[in-house]
């Protein structure tokens, strides 16, 4: 087994893939010896809603039929993988974290997951999320929240809180999550994995579950920034089902990850360091900055002048289309039906019922945002500065290949510290935000601990559809801070 | 308040929420102090500033990538999944899901 100084002894690809290879263990075995770690393990995280024994069996068992017969093995042949809850999965429970949907099954693949499954994955389970991936603890699921592993009374972020939890506690070799606003990058820092934002389109959307449209991506949780690619390689490019996937060619992600960052110029944002950043999180940014700058990077001031209304027009975006997205759960076609004499009544009750108060603030907040009235001061003037912010972005990339910042002001917060707060909670989305509104890849990655032990993340954006370059600085800072062999 | 009570009960109805009091109540703060935040939304000039709905790619990253391929060929492919779909829905009489009454009197 191959190891990592940051996860050590820990199962990787490649690790999995010599011991398939070489016969020291059987797809069937490693997958058994995961579902064993989780079920030991999962009582207390609560990381996992749903386990998937019988399809994982089986595609474990193809693989090592697949082994025997001596075929050549696809990318992720017997890699236990994690889905979260809200990607849908074909006879596996799909809950999207909310009580709407305890009891939904999914008749068909997201097309993220038919890859998987394509490349060779053996599918562990569905993990624990905010509601319908809204929040940033986990602390909104409606089967309650997820504990960090490094620290178990701490949120593990979220929305993504149990995919990121799962391969920070090794109950699964990699996972996917979901980023709206921050939902895949934030738990990725809170828990120390890397946790990779790809571009808007750039991989397939059919079968998430809808959040905010021009917002929402997939993308995965890893130990390892290259595992992390291995996993972009799978699930990237453009699908027939959703008009929104880019045509873009897939770039060969692993093979960019060697490539020598020397010359690079990184550009740090100044607005991403003033008040509200913690202390010991500037401390561990700077010097990883330090370290890409010892590389050969040249380190380049920027301002980002919109920065900081980046909030106020993410939510009420992000909240507009989810009122509109969210309508589809009125009890008449799938899910809770809460019965009643007339359907308007059954809407009503339904959905005050089958929603957290939560997934009510954000539909109440983007419904009064689309409202006659409303829409213009709100609305469109949130979708005029979202423009203003993306053009920041194009502007520092006329100077930059990639912009560095904290991934979140903090380090993960204890369990219920912002729980009655929505307005703090919102807050602390905003160093995710900006790239979530610009649409640019961006990813987390461990840039070390504060004195109490908790991660902090660093953030790498780069430009539309440039992964590649966003995972090859995210790659060597990770070897050159001896995170990873 | 930004906010009365009557905002939170008109917004509630049109988008089909079922609300106690307490969460009237709650909602009505809470909305009010979100929105008290997003006016600073109001500072920026935006006056010739082109709304944003959807990403474009070339305005963001300074290129002029075409990242969107031609709409597909409107063409039917036959749907595999009804059954499952309405094996599970709250009341389904094949094949139509049956809802009560429209009208309210």
């Amino acid at each position: 087994m191959s190891a990592t100084s940051h996860f050590p002894g820990r199962w990787t690809i490649p690790a999995v893939r010599d011991a398939l290879r070489t016969r020291k263990a059987s797809a069937r075995e490693i997958y058994s010896h995961f579902i064993a770690r989780i079920e030991k393990r999962n009582p207390e995280l609560n990381a996992y809603l749903t386990l998937s024994p019988e399809r994982g069996l089986a595609q474990a068992n193809r693989i090592d039929a697949a082994i025997a017969r001596g075929d050549e093995l696809p990318p992720l042949a017997g890699v236990p993988v994690a889905i979260k809850d809200v990607i849908s999965t074909t006879g596996i429970r799909t809950t999207c974290g909310s009580k709407i949907l305890e009891h939904y099954i999914p008749p068909f693949d997201a097309t993220a997951v038919e890859r998987l499954e394509r490349a060779g994955a053996t599918f562990l389970g569905k993990t624990n999320c905010d509601e319908f991936a809204m929040g940033g603890s986990n602390e909104n699921s409606a089967y309650g929240p997820v504990k960090n592993p490094v620290a178990l009374d701490h949120v593990p972020g979220g929305s993504s809180g149990g995919s990121a939890a799962v391969v920070a506690a090794d109950l699964a070799v990699v996972s996917l999550g979901t980023d709206t606003g921050g939902s895949i990058r934030q738990p990725g820092s809170f828990c120390g994995v890397p946790a990779l934002m790809p571009t808007y389109g750039r991989v397939s959307r059919y079968g998430l579950v809808a959040f905010a449209s021009s917002l929402d991506k997939i993308g995965p949780f890893a130990t390892t920034v290259s595992d992390a690619a291995a996993v972009l390689s799978v699930i990237a490019g453009h699908d027939r089902n959703d008009s929104t996937s880019a045509s873009m060619s897939v770039s060969d992600y692993l093979a960019a990850l060697g490539q020598p960052v020397e010359g690079l110029r990184i550009g740090v944002p100044e607005d991403y360091f003033g008040t509200g950043l913690d202390d010991e999180v500037r401390a561990k940014v700077e010097a990883a900055i330090s370290v890409l700058e010892k590389l050969g990077c040249k380190r380049i001031p920027l301002h980002m002048p919109h920065t900081e209304f980046a909030i106020a027009a993410y939510y009420i975006i992000a909240t507009a289309e989810a009122s509109s997205n969210l309508a589809r759960f009125d009890g008449v076609r799938y899910g809770l039906r809460v019965p009643e004499e007339t359907l308007g009544k059954m809407y009503r009750t339904t959905r005050g019922q089958g929603f957290g108060p939560e997934v009510k603030r954000r539909i109440m907040l983007g419904t009064y945002a689309l409202s006659s009235g409303y829409y213009d001061a709100y609305y469109l003037r949130a979708q005029r500065v979202r423009s203003l912010i993306a053009q920041d972005f194009a502007d520092a990339f006329q100077k930059v290949d990639v912009i560095v910042t904290p991934t979140a002001p903090t380090p993960a917060f204890r369990l219920g510290e912002k729980a009655a707060d929505p307005l703090q909670m919102y807050l602390a989305d905003i160093y995710t935000v900006t790239g979530s509104l610009a649409g640019v890849p961006g990813i987390s990655v461990p840039c070390g601990d504060t004195a109490a032990g908790l991660p902090v993340g660093l953030q790498i954006f780069g430009r539309h559809f440039d992964e590649a370059r966003v995972l090859q600085v995210a790659r060597s800072y990770e070897r050159a801070s001896g995170n990873a062999d | 308040m930004k906010i009365s009570r009557e905002d939170v009960l008109r917004v509630a109805e049109l988008a089909h929420l079922e609300l106690t009091t307490a969460e009237v109540d709650m909602y009505q703060s809470q909305l009010d102090q979100i929105l008290g935040y997003v006016d600073k939304l109001m500072q920026v000039d935006v006056a010739k500033v082109e709304p944003m709905s959807q990403v474009v790619f070339a305005a963001a990253s300074g290129g002029s990538a075409d990242a969107h391929p031609e709409l597909r060929e409107d063409v039917v492919l036959p749907c595999t999944v009804a059954e499952p779909i309405l094996a599970q829905a709250p009341d389904a009489a094949k094949p139509f899901f049956r809802v009560p009454r429209v009208i309210e009197r």
